[in-house]
């Protein structure tokens, strides 16, 4: 039970004739924060998905929790995932959009409710009480009516964040979750990721908050065009990187 | 409603007044507009009942009359049944169409472009005479002469079931394409959001895309059973009941064509309207969450309508 959270080797990805990943090597151990960082277009979304199957990768391996993304090893074979299995796998791993995706025509409770009693299938007494400790944990006890067209960006990331821990995952993604907020509400929003990684959480962030990888990140892994150019402890990496690629990236971004 | 005072100015030219009065525009062209429509209406109606062409007494005798009554309750459940027959099966062949599986899309497409390209008058006549090109059905697997089930055509397709089955596959044509545009408009990223949190894809089309494809839907559907409504009188030429067949059976033997025909347009005309009031609700239902949401019911904007065009007023609806 020592397999690290997420392990890649190799990980390939393609549309059509546009290679997206080239190679990715990466290792997460259980508890750990860490943090994508690259341009735009380097593929880091892509792989962010790939882990929780909604991409699924060309070649070279890929294991969450020392199960191989997507397939159920047999001997010396590798079966493919039913629909109902893959889904089974991604209740463990929550994951958070740039965009939010909360559903427009549920209140901020029912959002976080709804996996709970459909999926997992909990009495709704019972979710209901955990999903208002969730909104309580993420600042949002007093808006738990509301639908999320009469929330603020930062709140509805609040509740997309509460929504998926509902399902109480072993591992967090984090999809730019703070890019399409005003620059003010940015804080609530990396607070409550900032206490999810100290209560133990696991998680792959993918951000440009270079202040938030600094203090936040247990590893900072940089990717331009399909490849992981430079790793490691964030404080180096983001400090002196050894990289030139990854020196004008940060540049730009700071 | 607006308000009618507002404090002055900080800045400017010193008013002796703190607070000002609000002169609304005055609309007089809507107002002589809005006077001489109601007059022209006003004298069309008197026309039309001073016509004694149009046997008045003919239409009050026949309004609620037995047989027109039967009619009225068969063309209200054909129309119920063949909708639900329609939006049951084109829901499902809309999500064949967008399913990946090529044979699950070739058959639906397959399925739109016959009942969608031929004339509904064709199918109901198909479907009334079936009987004439297969005399019996039966259920069993194909090429190997076992049979689970097997009947005569003509007991199994009565003229009812005969109308029902081609206005309910006709229909299910033309709600697919519904349905598919409703799906279409929901934000992929939904599906993915629901798909993250473990939700199988036929769960996150149930409770996460339909939804929310309703409100994309239901203006269309409800013009789609209007439509309903009204093309049930073509289930006449297979001798199935409905309001139109009766009344065509009325004027066939007393002549009253026109005063018959009256009668008819004015029951068609109280299921449309009776309609509304459940599109209005469903409209409403499935808005939660959007910013129109709210937005005032019909009937109250019918009622006001006219008022405050003749008085002039142009407060804004309000959406509480
Ligand atoms: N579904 C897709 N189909 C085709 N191309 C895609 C798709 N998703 C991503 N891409 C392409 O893959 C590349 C990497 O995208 P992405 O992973 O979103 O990068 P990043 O998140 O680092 O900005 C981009 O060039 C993008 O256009
Ligand atoms: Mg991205």
């Amino acid at each position: 039970m020592n397999a690290p959270m997420v392990h890649a080797e190799g990980v390939r990805k393609h549309f059509g004739k546009l290679q997206v990943l080239k190679g990715i090597d990466l290792t997460v151990e259980r508890g750990q924060v860490c943090c994508l960082l690259g341009p735009s277009g380097s593929g880091k979304s892509t792989f962010l998905r790939c882990i929780n199957h909604l991409e699924k990768i060309d070649g070279g391996r890929l294991s969450v929790d020392g199960e191989p993304v997507g397939y159920r090893p047999q001997g010396t074979r590798l079966h493919e995932l039913r629909e109902r299995e893959v889904a089974a796998r991604r209740r463990d791993i929550g994951m958070v959009f740039q965009r939010f995706n909360l559903f427009p025509h549920m209140t901020a409770l029912e959002n976080v409710m709804e996996a709970p009693v459909k999926v997992a299938g909990t009495a709704r007494e019972r979710a209901r009480d955990e999903a208002r400790a969730l909104l309580d944990q993420v600042g949002l006890a007093d808006r738990e009516g509301h639908y999320p067209a009469e929330l603020s960006g930062g709140q509805q990331q609040r509740v997309a964040i509460a929504r998926a821990l509902a399902m109480k995952p072993k591992l967090m993604l984090f999809d730019e979750p703070t890019s399409a907020l005003d620059p003010e509400l940015v804080g609530d929003v990396l607070d409550v990721m900032r206490r999810l990684a100290d209560d133990g959480m696991t998680m792959v962030v993918v951000t440009h908050e270079i202040g938030f990888a600094r203090e936040v990140g247990d590893l900072a892994v940089f990717m331009d065009e399909g490849v992981v150019v430079e790793s490691g402890d964030p404080r180096r990496v983001l400090a002196e990187p050894e990289q030139e690629r990854t020196r004008a990236f940060l540049s730009k971004v700071l | 409603m607006t308000t009618t005072h507002v404090g002055a100015p900080h800045t400017g030219a010193p008013l002796a007044p703190d607070t000002f009065e609000i002169v609304p525009v005055h609309h007089w062209g809507r107002r002589l507009s809005a006077v001489g429509a109601v007059a022209a209406l006003a004298g069309l109606i008197g026309s039309l009942a001073k016509n004694g062409n149009l046997h008045w007494d003919v239409v009050g005798h026949y309004l609620f009359a037995g047989l027109i009554f039967d009619g009225l309750v068969t063309t209200l459940w054909l129309t119920a049944a063949a909708m639900t027959v329609g939006l049951a099966l084109g829901t499902l062949v809309a999500v064949m169409r967008l399913s990946d599986n090529p044979v699950l899309y070739g058959l639906s497409s397959l399925f739109v472009w016959v009942f969608r390209g031929t004339p509904l008058l064709v199918q109901i006549i198909f479907w009334g005479y079936a009987g004439a090109l297969y005399h019996h059905v039966m259920i069993g697997v194909p090429f190997t002469g076992v049979t689970f089930f097997q009947a005569d055509t003509n007991a199994l397709l009565t003229p009812s079931v005969a109308a029902l089955l081609a206005l309910g596959l006709n229909e299910a044509a033309y709600t697919s394409e519904i349905v598919r545009a409703g799906i279409r408009s929901v934000d992929p990223g939904q599906t993915e959001a629901a798909h993250s949190l473990g939700m199988r894809p036929a769960l996150t089309m149930r409770r996460i895309v339909l939804p929310q494809a309703m409100r994309v839907i239901i203006p269309p559907l409800g013009n789609e059973t209007i439509n309903m409504l009204k093309m049930t009188a073509l289930v006449s030429v297979i001798a199935a009941h409905d309001l139109m067949s009766n009344i065509q059976d009325v004027y066939g033997q007393n002549y009253q064509v026109i005063p018959m025909l009256v009668v008819a347009s004015l029951w068609y005309l109280a299921l449309v309207s009776a309609l509304s009031v459940p599109q209005a609700w469903l409209e409403r239902r499935y808005g939660r969450g959007t910013a129109r949401g709210a937005e005032i019911s019909p009937l109250r904007r019918l009622c006001a309508g006219p008022l405050t065009a003749l008085l002039g007023r142009t407060h804004k609806e309000e959406g509480r």
